[in-house]
């Protein structure tokens, strides 16, 4: 509920009518920029923040943020420092902060031993994507036990019937994947991903983020007044590779401007 | 069995949600193959009149006597058409994606003969085929890539991650999560998420059923040992399966050691200290990773060995101490296939030659009564590129310097 009633407080406030939520791979290109550009996305008021912290298979991201995993390992960064860094960006930014990664990174560090530390950390919420909840029941009760959002994920392939049992696992918000396929390629926003839309809000009565080829102004503009949250991933990835960490702040500003 | 797709603690299905629907479709048509048994007929059908089987069973007389001890049976999956084991799980899925009613399939492929398997079903039955091969393996393994190519499958090579098998799978459930309504993934051996350790040890059990027939008619009992290399484990599985219900068969699965179990340069999960339990490419088994859960560059001569990953039915069995499991370095590999060649006229490919190699040997200690089964799982004279360039030998390499040039002239 802590997350949720975030996101719900954060709606409510004036010419609030979406909120954005920014994803970094950590350790890429390193930590130092890491720091920096959250500085920048805090100040110009993204409200939830994804840490992905790198694994060495991540099956569902696209060419941009499979080479920022890799790279990102290739510096040795380990899961304790990216654990670290988690803990010290909550100390200084009053936003939500997610942790999302795959499960064996969590798997490895032991389920409980890291929800223990996220949750001294004031981490707000975990995203897994190769986790569905048939095989997180552990997970999914840990969760509960930590008050820590378990964000499950609903497909444009997803049945109504699926969206309703996802639903009942869920916590925080539902991570809405705007198109098939993996993160970073363009979405179309058309009559097809409305109905979608339209089925995830009768799936579910947690706010809506909606995430996958969300990179402008225009594609924010859309899924306001449609989605509760819009996910910028790749884009600021990209534009900290072409324009250095300095753009991100003008950039996520004029998103809703 | 607790929960579908488990084996003992290993197994699962753990994928991203948007294959959920996909997997569910899949999991009812594989179950309706299972419980219909005219699709198991026509698979026997096609394997008989399109590919060679049943492969034959070959009684390695003079190696034998040589070595002194038990008499050394090979099953011949050599001589299904591609050349490997890998047809058998191919056209099965390839029946299963007809009545799935999909028109294009993906593989991921090591060594190419999964590649080269699947591009033939593809032709065979019409469908669009695109194979993910990592750059490292396409390089390893130019005239697979050749042969699918021909086929008309068009090959990607794969440039992420440490380029060699486990990125060729991240790669192609990447194209699987974007086509699935027309696209089906034909995953190669007994790994990944379930239904397809179990789909892919369902089909290649047609190896072991053969195998258990054969020593009966020929030796006129049960092998004291089978001998099988394990990769992602499908050739094991598929010989294995036909001895698992025989406790006094011992099974024996062989490793890459690739140079040496202590030098970290090896791909033993579990015939190695350096593996651990972990949950990658969809399912949980013993992988080769660090602490921090990062998997590690494997490696061995064998490109169809070389994997961070194994299958977590055998990891069950392993566990269970119903399969043992040993290693074979790349030295000894190659010994084992000189000995093969020289002595018996047959060549088999170097993820093959790490049975021969660990069945070499035990062989000698056994009694001469006593037979043993090595599954040959492939032919090696498609690795006719690597086998010459591991013995570094001289006349091959002089034609192949004359070969360029005249190319290049």
């Amino acid at each position: 509920m802590q997350l949720e009633n975030y996101i719900r407080a954060e709606l409510a406030k004036p010419a609030k009518d979406i909120l954005l939520m920014t994803h970094i791979v950590l350790g890429y290109p390193s930590l130092e920029v890491n720091r920096e550009v959250i500085r920048q996305m805090v100040e110009n008021g993204v409200e939830l923040i994804e840490m992905q912290i790198p694994f060495s298979e991540p099956m569902a991201d696209g060419p941009t943020i499979v080479r920022a995993n890799q790279e990102s390992l290739e510096t040795n960064i380990t899961v304790e420092e990216c654990m670290a860094f988690g803990q010290e960006m909550c100390e200084t930014h009053g936003i939500a902060f997610l942790f999302m990664t795959y499960y064996n990174i969590i798997y490895k560090y032991g389920v409980v031993d890291f929800f223990k530390k996220s949750k001294s950390y004031n981490i707000q919420g975990f995203i897994v994507p190769d986790l569905p909840p048939e095989e997180g029941a552990e997970f999914l009760a840990l969760a509960k036990e930590y008050e820590i959002a378990p964000i499950l994920i609903y497909a444009p392939t997803s049945s109504p019937e699926r969206m309703q049992t996802l639903a009942s696992y869920a916590d925080g918000f539902m991570y809405c994947v705007a198109r098939k396929g993996v993160t970073g390629q363009k979405t179309d926003f058309d009559l097809e991903f409305d109905s979608y839309i339209d089925r995830c809000r009768t799936g579910t009565s947690l706010p809506l983020a909606v995430g996958f080829g969300i990179s402008s102004r225009e594609d924010i503009t859309y899924l306001t007044g449609k989605a509760d949250i819009g996910v910028i991933g790749t884009a600021t990835i990209n534009l900290v590779n072409d324009k250095g960490a300095e753009a991100v702040g003008p950039f996520i500003k004029g998103l809703r401007d | 069995m607790a929960k579908p797709g488990y084996y003992g603690k290993w197994g699962g299905a753990f994928i991203p949600e948007v294959l959920f629907e996909t997997f569910k479709e899949l999991n009812i048509a594989f179950e309706a193959a299972k419980a219909d048994p005219s699709f198991w007929q026509e698979y026997l059908h096609l394997m008989a009149t399109y590919s060679c089987r049943p492969t034959p069973l070959t009684y390695a007389e003079n190696i034998s006597k040589h070595l002194g001890g038990a008499q050394i049976y090979i099953k011949r999956e050599d001589l299904n058409h591609t050349g490997a084991h890998k047809a058998n799980n191919v056209m099965g899925q390839g029946l299963l994606v007809k009545r799935m009613g999909k028109t294009r399939v993906i593989a991921e492929t090591g060594a190419g003969q999964h590649g080269v398997a699947t591009a033939t079903m593809a032709a065979k039955f019409g469908f669009d085929c695109t194979i993910y091969m990592g750059e490292e393996d396409v390089v390893r393994q130019r005239p697979n890539v050749f042969w699918m190519e021909k086929m008309g499958a068009t090959v990607v090579p794969v440039t992420s991650g440490t380029k060699t098998l486990k990125d060729a799978i991240n790669e192609a459930f990447r194209d699987w999560v974007t086509a699935m309504d027309d696209t089906h993934y034909v995953m190669g051996t007994v790994c990944g998420p379930h239904p397809f350790p179990e789909m892919v040890a369902w089909f290649q059990s047609i190896i072991g059923t053969e195998a258990h027939k054969q020593i009966i008619e020929y030796a006129g009992k049960l092998p004291s040992r089978v001998y099988a290399c394990v990769g992602g484990g499908s050739n094991a599985m598929g010989v294995f399966q036909g001895f698992l219900n025989t406790p006094e068969v011992e099974l024996i699965g062989v490793e890459a050691g690739g140079l040496g179990v202590d030098s970290g340069e090896h791909a033993a999960r579990l015939a190695s200290k350096d593996g651990s339990p972990g949950v990658a490419q969809g399912y949980h088994t013993m992988f080769l990773q660090n602490d921090d859960g990062q998997m590690n560059d494997t490696y061995s001569v064998a490109a169809g060995l070389d994997y961070v990953g194994v299958s977590p039915i055998l990891t069950d069995l392993w566990e269970k101490g119903q399969v043992r499991f040993e290693s074979a370095t790349d030295k000894e590999v190659l010994d084992a296939l000189d000995m093969t060649m020289k002595m018996e006229g047959i060549i088999p490919a170097l993820e093959s030659s790490h049975a021969f190699a660990q069945a070499y040997k035990e062989a000698g200690s056994m009694g001469t009564d006593e037979v043993i089964i090595i599954n040959m799982s492939g032919r090696g004279d498609k690795d006719i590129f690597t086998i010459a360039h591991a013995y570094d030998d001289p006349s091959w390499k002089e034609f192949i310097i004359k070969k360029g040039a005249g190319y290049a002239a």
